[in-house]
């Protein structure tokens, strides 16, 4: 079991005319039999970050840092390495919308046996640890229901063992026991000692699952720490606001919009929205060092 | 009031039987229930896409007779989906989508003000976008004929809390100035015991 260590990440994309600044120096580990919720609105780079780390970035993309998983820096190697010894052995996918994620025209069995076969798993046991009964696996992609073919893209992340998950916004348009379930089987999960790195803007479901919750605001971690001290006391402006619009808190949005990635102030990102800003924010805050870190020069 | 009555509908099997449900102007009615409990079919009866097998559906006492393309009362019923991506034409800009159902720009700029999308956003088409600038596209266009009553399917499911918030918050103002009546479809019960004046909870399908 192995850490990962993301190393002052920046992700980039040229486009005619404009860089889009997507990622932009992040940094976090996350251990084995630990579970790190990236939170943030949509938008903000959390899942970019994702698709860095899986090799999945499209053609104009520039990244910078690095993103180590034991001795193998990911964003160094190539599609070969990342396709024969990473993905699906060491990290495993749980996609958005898994349903459009399955290949339509072939069973849900027909899928996990193949990946079961190609990354050494055992395809049966996959399917009855993922909660999945003998005859859905029979069913084509459309004739699952959200929940079935979550626990299909569940088992086929995790055919092949691999010690770290990401999980791209699983929990998005499953009712509410389904998400209970599926967070009940990350727990388990990460009492097994994998690591997961759940990407969400379900902020209730970062806060009953994860361990640490890392916000992420126009490509930044604007603060990183324990999950109920970021959610319950937050000290960057923009984690409390996101946290204080929920609907069983105050129900009111942060006021104003997030800046485009293509024109990025030059210090805080947030300092536009943020009520406490001042001439000090002109200059960008750096991330402090603490178990409950912020980036913030006027920390609530 | 748009009401619901006996409803029975599905696609081949019916998905709900005999359900009524009314929205009064000026309400919020929640609407709750597992997957497959019907939530969006009834929706989608409502919002006249989908004709039901059996029942009726009243609009400001005035009994529905076409449904999707030979619905007259279209326009007096506003819609929202869960994936604002599948909603709006990928050719289209920000700008033309919500000028669509106006015939004209004329309105365009007072309804983005309203869901807060700057002018460099309306010139973007939806690849361009995130998910939650493009589901206030879809509000501004869902308000653009002053719809009388709003049915938001799963509208926030998207969303983050901060954007949720202020989506709500532009539907309430806008049924405290028109009095409009509506339907908010969601998973989320906490979500709907702090949005909606009261709550109708569809049971769980009967298997199959």
């Amino acid at each position: 079991m192995v850490n990962l260590e993301i190393d002052r990440v920046s992700v980039r994309f040229a486009l005619k005319g404009a860089t889009v600044e997507a990622v932009n120096d992040v940094s976090l580990r996350i251990r084995p039999g630990e579970c790190v919720a990236l939170v943030g609105e949509s938008g903000c780079g959390k899942t970019v970050l994702a698709s860095a780390l899986l090799g999945f970035l499209p053609g104009n993309a520039e990244t910078s840092g690095s993103a180590r998983l034991g001795d193998v820096d990911l964003l160094a190697a190539t599609d070969h390495e990342l396709a024969t010894t990473i993905r699906g052995r060491k990290i495993g996918l749980i996609p958005q919308s898994p349903a459009s994620h399955l290949t339509p025209v072939r069973t849900a069995r027909s899928q996990l046996e193949e990946a079961a076969k190609v990354l050494g798993g055992d395809a049966g046991e996959a399917a009855e640890r993922a909660g999945l009964l003998p005859e859905h696996l029979d069913r084509y992609p459309h004739e699952l229901s959200g929940g079935m073919a979550q626990r299909v893209a569940n088992a086929l992340a995790l055919v092949g063992n691999p010690p770290l998950l990401i999980a791209d916004e699983p929990t998005t348009g499953l009712d509410r026991d389904l998400v209970d379930g599926l967070l009940d089987e990350f727990r388990r999960l990460v009492d097994d000692g994998h690591a997961v790195l759940l990407i969400t803007h379900d902020l209730a479901a970062a806060h009953k699952v994860a361990d640490r919750i890392a916000v992420m605001y126009a490509g930044r971690i604007v603060e990183v720490g324990p999950a109920h001290q970021v959610l319950d006391n937050a000290k960057h402006p923009y984690a409390r606001g996101l946290a204080n619009a929920l609907p069983e808190r105050d129900f009111l949005p942060v006021p104003g919009q997030p800046p485009l990635l293509t024109h990025l102030p030059a210090g805080c990102a947030f300092a536009p929205r943020c009520e406490q800003a001042t001439a000090i924010c002109e200059d960008r805050p750096v991330l402090t060092d603490d178990p409950h870190a912020v980036a913030c020069h006027l920390p609530c | 009031m748009l009401t619901a009555k006996d409803v029975t509908a599905g696609y081949s099997a019916p998905v709900i039987t005999g359900v009524s449900l009314t929205v009064q102007p000026g309400r919020t009615v929640g609407l709750a229930g597992p997957s497959g409990s019907g939530k969006s079919t009834l929706a989608r009866v409502l919002a006249l896409l989908h004709k039901p097998f059996a029942g009726t559906v009243e609009i400001d006492r005035e009994t529905v007779t076409g449904f999707r393309f030979k619905a007259s009362q279209r326009t007096k019923i506003g819609v929202l989906f869960q994936q604002p991506r599948l909603s709006v034409d990928p050719r289209f800009t920000l700008r033309q989508a919500i000028a669509e159902p106006l015939g004209g720009q004329d309105r365009v700029d007072e309804l983005a003000e309203l869901v807060m999308l700057t002018d460099d956003l309306l010139g973007r088409r939806p690849h361009e976008v995130s998910d939650g600038q493009l589901q206030r596209a879809c509000l501004a266009r869902a308000l653009a004929l002053n719809p009388r009553y709003l049915i938001c399917d799963e509208m926030t499911t998207m969303l983050d809390a901060s954007t949720t918030a202020a989506l709500v918050g532009v539907i309430r103002s806008y049924q405290r100035d028109s009095g409009a009546g509506v339907l908010a479809i969601s998973h989320d019960s906490t979500l709907l015991t702090r949005w909606a004046d009261e709550t109708v909870r569809l049971s769980a399908p009967l298997p199959r």
